[in-house]
């Protein structure tokens, strides 16, 4: 995947805040993952439309953030997930 | 002992009636009757106790969770109550319009069992003609609808050999997931050992193709072993460490801290028709006979697995050792190391499947 991949979660894989644990998750088939708070605000950025590099850029100016390591940040995760089956990209 | 954190799954055998047979099925050796089942309302009430307990994966098995008739309804209130779920079917009775219907009441992922990779043998081993075409049939509509699939593949000495071409099988079958779970010998399945125990060299060959196949595969299915523990040197973690992670309900509503737990005979289980499944999760006697490492044998407490494996499976050591607080004699350590090795040098078997009785 790079920046102009589009990114999305599939069919059966969704993002949920636990509510007792308060803690949000990325669920699929067969995981739990926990997401840390960099992790849960890229996958609320994922929508089947915008490209990464459109995600990063968005993020760099909210977080007033460098977009080189946004942009790191997010393919390394986006990958691994791509890796795990929990991720698709266009 | 510190508090337990909450659980994050639930295994819910709906029902034990099952049209297939085999011979290593994992329901308990007394099977439990359909008019002893858990009504809807109950099984709606129990997800939603699963749900404010913090479980957030619930797994639909039985017997075959299709044998229910209201299987369409509890989907829908478990996805009500908030849970990611799973139906575990052979696939035998989920017809067109059922898979519909549970596609219109949100499942979210289903898991199907496979037998074997040709009709003669997945037939044989489930006891039940016709049973792997109707599969294929069930498979092809999963993809069709789009859930997201995995195979589960139970393996033994007659299938291990075919584990490219079950692993080709599930790429055909557009999987995301394969399981390769080899058999474990408890219940029905220890009455079948001669048959169906492989040997050395197929678990050997089977570890080989699959650290290939997943290096290949990467990114196209995911691939998870489920290795015969007998051939270990150290036990499985199970159930990553009783009353840790998860829990299962029977059809009659008891609430085990693991599937294989009524073998232990010092236990008894509470129902949910008692108790809230919190009260039981949390102070339970069962759930808490062997959480934390108090109840460990010496040689577990002091040993640096001890946080890996939690001195592995309980039901295990009942089975082999008879103490389901001894070491899993798996260990390399475990005074009755030899039991296990005794058992795996049964001579293979030509005799008839034992098989799984009918409810």
């Amino acid at each position: 995947m790079n920046e102009a991949a589009v990114p999305f979660l599939p069919r059966g894989v969704r993002l949920h805040f636990d509510k007792v644990r308060e803690t949000h998750f990325l669920l699929g088939p067969e995981r739990a993952l926990i997401l840390d708070d960099i992790s849960q605000i890229i996958l609320s950025q994922v929508d089947g439309k915008r490209s990464v590099g459109a995600i990063c850029a968005d993020l760099a100016e909210t977080y007033t953030a460098p977009v080189n390591q946004i942009t790191g940040d997010t393919l390394a995760l986006l990958n691994d997930l791509a890796d795990k089956r929990l991720l698709e990209h266009g | 002992m510190a508090r337990p954190q909450p659980p994050f799954a639930m295994l819910a055998e709906l029902t034990h009636v099952c049209p297939l047979a085999c011979p290593y099925c994992s329901n308990p050796v007394e099977l439990t009757k359909r008019t002893d089942e858990l009504d809807t309302d109950t099984w709606a009430r129990v997800f939603r106790e699963a749900a404010e307990l913090g479980v957030l994966q619930l797994h639909l098995s039985g017997g075959e969770p299709a044998a229910r008739r209201d299987l369409v309804e509890l989907v829908t209130a478990a996805r009500e109550a908030g849970l990611y779920t799973n139906l575990i079917t052979s696939g035998v009775g989920l017809t067109d319009q059922k898979l519909a219907a549970l596609d219109a009441a949100g499942l979210d992922h289903v898991q199907l069992s496979l037998q074997g990779i040709t009709a003669a043998l997945a037939d044989r081993i489930g006891g039940y003609k016709g049973g792997f075409e109707r599969k294929m049939h069930v498979a092809e509509r999963i993809a069709e609808i789009g859930f997201p699939l995995t195979l589960n593949a139970v393996m033994h000495r007659h299938n291990l050999d075919d584990l490219p071409a079950t692993i080709a099988l599930a790429q055909r079958l557009g999987a995301r997931r394969i399981e390769v779970a080899c058999v474990q010998f408890h219940g029905w399945a220890e009455a079948n050992r001669g048959q169906l125990q492989p040997t050395a060299d197929q678990v050997r060959a089977a570890k080989a193709t699959v650290d290939a196949e997943r290096d290949r595969l990467k990114g196209t299915l995911v691939i998870d072993f489920v290795a015969p523990d007998w051939f270990s040197d150290y036990p499985k973690a199970c159930m990553g460490g009783w009353g840790t992670t998860g829990l299962n309900i029977t059809p009659a509503g008891d609430v085990l801290p693991c599937h294989a737990a009524e073998t232990i005979p010092s236990l008894s289980f509470a129902n949910v028709g008692q108790l809230s499944l919190s009260d039981i999760w949390y102070d339970d006697a069962a759930f808490n006979a062997f959480r934390g490492t108090e109840w460990m044998p010496p040689l577990c407490q002091s040993c640096d697995r001890r946080d890996i494996d939690f001195g592995g499976c309980r039901c295990q050591a009942m089975a082999i050792v008879g103490d389901a607080a001894a070491t899993d004699p798996v260990c390399r350590k475990s005074p009755d190391r030899a039991k296990v090795d005794a058992l795996l040098d049964v001579a293979p078997s030509d005799a008839a499947f034992v098989y799984r009785a009918r409810v």
